[in-house]
């Protein structure tokens, strides 16, 4: 594939240097490591130059050269995504949008919230609140850009009641693969002209265009939250009870399911005690609302049906340090997991919500039939699992023959259940094979037309998604 | 063993109001918790029940809307609760605060350890405890951060000192006040909720009091004078460093090291 590209010269270079100036335009022997690769998919590969990239007019005057010269593109925020997307598997010219991260207006008539797509995530939150509105979204990764989230359409765990990031997304300001500028949705709360392209620029990883603006969605903020940690016996009865909770009068922000064996983990890599982890499982329940007699009566009602369906008790976190003291810990599960072990891979399916309980214990059942450590953690309220397959001390080829094996079942149980590849890190090229098999010809077909209509040269963001054979 | 545990109620957020000219906190309409610091000495006096037995008593001093965060105190596993709630209380100082806790716990009961938390988050003086202890004529240690033994007759615990750790031996009765981090603090509990919705709280007023002086409560017993009030200054300053990686991480950790912002797993 490689081939099919030319290959970057000096001549390049030099033109690159005169779209942005010299200084933010780094050649490869001078790029820094963290470029090579994203936070956990093992993939590695340099680009041939890395451009720090200031302005639309940037983005779309390298497009121009880059279409022109048949020179591969790959956008990149913060680097945290965990399928290898914004790894530059070809080389070629490797967008930095960090730098383009300015707020840009915060309309609160309209509700609205403009922004430059390298804000980051934790930032978004904390200058929308200071206005006493709120943007939903709450992907775990608070380091990542907007622009990393709107291209994998990330969720987070507030999707329960709120919805992911798709659904926050107005409009955008998006440069094509040829350079052209182009404006999709607007502030408009309702749009039926026409086929949704903003829509399908959400979550389409960087190979349809480069977000270089976004208008987002916001609501008023919830005043009052609390959440509920409620020991289980055992994770069946813990996840469960999760159907019941969220049909319920009121739903849940989030409902998260962990196990002792990784709030132990946890403990051990911030050196910080959990506030309970003498039970085998709990569920974490959060409530927010406009009041406090609306929060009350919701969570009073969550924590009576948990005893019903056989919960050891419910523990009650209503202040910012108990938030905390639970909160930091749940933020930390990926890296203390990570920490355990000496590689691991992991597996972001999502299945109904009536079948998680059942595909849970489905993967249990495989640490012994592959015997391998897995461990898990997850969204139980969306269906959106994160399962660990851990390498220890297994060498090469044990490593890469068990976790195809085990990945095999994981994913093929999911499809047998109606889940679906990736609940919100995405594709990328990790988990590219995985897609292929649970494609259809005919949405594969489709899949490829869409990209073969945005980017005919196939220059944006290379072996993403799909192969397809340029 | 008799153990109390004074608590506070205080306002929810760090954005409050003070009067300008009384210096006083604008409470009214502001959102309550318990002080957090609270919570630790709650914890260190639940964890002794659990391991040696005990009989726990929350005692706070407020308003009687105070009685919340008794409330709070029996979701996490205390036995009884008292509140000091007199209106010619209103008003006091450290000082008065200090000797109407003294004489509620004399009038509360037979305490032979009483534990405080460090400091609260609204008044911030951290002395509360330690003039308790002095007006009820018994020892006190104060930032304790961990306990090695407890027996019938005394406990053993450390005391953190800025330069170094304590080791030391108390008698009963006595007095502590326990750091942040001693021991994680439980979350309430919905069943224990349930269990003690109708448990009564005991009110004291100041005639209940062994003294009962009231020159010694309140504003008329308070001698602080409060001659400026102003919010604590905000450090901005950044410092960046260049070096190889290798410098860096060994700057970074020293740093973080002699500021001791690193502890170990306890």
């Amino acid at each position: 594939m490689k081939e099919s590209y030319k290959s970057f010269t000096a001549r390049d270079l030099e033109a690159i240097r005169n779209i942005c100036g010299a200084d933010r335009v780094i050649p490869k022997e001078e790029i820094g490591e963290d470029y090579s690769h994203d936070e956990l998919s093992g993939i590695r590969n340099y680009p041939d130059v890395l451009v720090k990239v200031k302005s639309a007019k940037e983005v779309s005057e390298i497009m121009k050269y880059a279409s022109a010269n048949n020179i591969p593109v790959t956008p990149r925020g913060s680097g945290t995504g965990l399928v290898g997307g914004s790894v530059a598997l070809c080389g070629g010219i490797m967008l930095d949008l960090t730098l383009m991260n300015s707020f840009l207006e915060l309309d609160e008539e309209n509700m609205t919230l403009t922004l430059e797509p390298g804000v980051l995530l934790m930032d978004v939150g904390k200058y929308v609140e200071e206005h006493g509105l709120f943007y939903p979204p709450d992907p775990g990764e608070k380091t990542a850009t907007i622009g990393g989230n709107i291209n994998t359409n990330a969720g987070g765990m507030r999707a329960v009641k709120y919805g992911v990031t798709r659904d926050y997304v107005r409009g955008l300001e998006v440069v094509l693969p040829n350079g052209n500028i182009m404006q999709l949705g607007g502030k408009v709360v309702k749009n039926s002209s026409g086929y949704s392209l903003k829509d399908l620029m959400v979550g389409s990883e960087g190979t349809l265009g480069i977000v270089t603006k976004a208008i987002l969605r916001l609501l008023p903020l919830p005043k009052y939250k609390i959440s509920l940690l409620v020991p289980f016996p055992d994770l069946p009865s813990a996840i469960k009870a999760v159907p019941t909770v969220i049909r319920a009068s009121s739903i849940p922000t989030a409902v998260e399911f962990m196990e002792r064996e990784v709030i132990l983990a946890a403990e051990e890599f911030l050196a910080r005690k959990f506030p309970d982890n003498t039970s085998d499982a709990y569920l974490l329940l959060t409530y927010d609302g406009a009041s406090k007699e609306e929060v009350e009566l919701a969570w009073k009602e969550a924590a009576d049906i948990c005893l019903e369906c056989g919960a050891l008790d419910v523990f009650i976190s209503n202040t910012q340090e108990r938030n905390e003291s639970i909160w930091a810990a749940r933020g930390a599960f990926l890296e203390a997991i990570k920490g355990s072990t000496t590689e691991m891979d992991e597996c972001d399916v999502v299945v109904p919500r009536r079948s998680v309980a059942e595909f849970v214990l489905y993967s249990h059942a495989l640490q012994e039939k592959h015997n391998i450590r897995i461990r898990s953690f997850g969204h139980a309220g969306d269906g959106n699992l994160h399962i660990y397959v851990l390498r220890d001390d297994l060498d090469d080829a044990a490593w890469e023959n068990k976790l195809a094996a085990v990945f095999a079942d994981l994913y093929s149980k999911a499809d047998s259940l109606g889940g679906k590849v990736s609940g919100e890190h995405g594709i990328g090229c990790a988990k590219k094979p995985y897609l292929a098999e649970s494609l259809s010809a005919d949405e594969k077909a489709l899949m490829e037309g869409i990209k073969n209509a945005f980017d005919p040269g196939y220059i944006l963001n290379p072996g993403k998604l799909f192969t397809i054979n340029k | 063993m008799n153990i109390a545990v004074c608590i506070k109620q205080v306002p929810g957020t760090s954005q409050v109001e003070i009067d300008p000219v009384t210096g006083v906190l604008k409470r009214d309409g502001v959102e309550s918790k318990m002080n957090p610091y609270d919570l630790y000495a709650l914890e260190t006096a639940l964890r002794f029940k659990q391991e040696y037995g005990a009989t726990v008593t929350a005692v706070t001093m407020g308003p009687p809307q105070a009685k919340e965060v008794i409330r709070e105190a029996f979701m996490m596993g205390v036995d009884n609760g008292v509140i000091l709630s007199d209106r010619r209380f209103g008003g006091a100082d450290v000082l008065a605060t200090s000797y109407t806790i003294s004489q509620g716990l004399r009038a509360a009961g037979d305490f032979d350890l009483i534990i405080c938390g460090k400091q609260t988050t609204d008044g911030d003086t951290a002395q509360v405890g330690a003039e308790v202890a002095e007006y009820l004529d018994i020892p006190h240690v104060t930032s304790v951060c961990k306990i090695h033994k407890v027996t019938d007759k005394s406990i053993t615990l450390d005391i953190d000192t800025p330069l170094s750790i304590q080791t030391a031996v108390v008698e009963f009765p006595c007095l502590i006040t326990v750091e942040k981090g001693i021991f994680e603090p439980r979350l309430p509990s919905y069943l224990l909720k349930l269990a003690t919705e109708d448990r009564e709280i005991k009110v004291l007023t100041l005639d209940d009091m062994q003294d009962k002086d009231p020159s010694r409560y309140g504003l008329n017993g308070s001698p602080t004078q409060v001659k400026r009030i102003f919010p604590p200054e905000n450090s901005n300053t950044r410092e960046s460093w260049d070096g190889t990686p290798a410098e860096l991480t060994k700057k970074l950790y020293n740093f973080l090291n002699d500021n001791k912002y690193l502890q170990k797993l306890r």
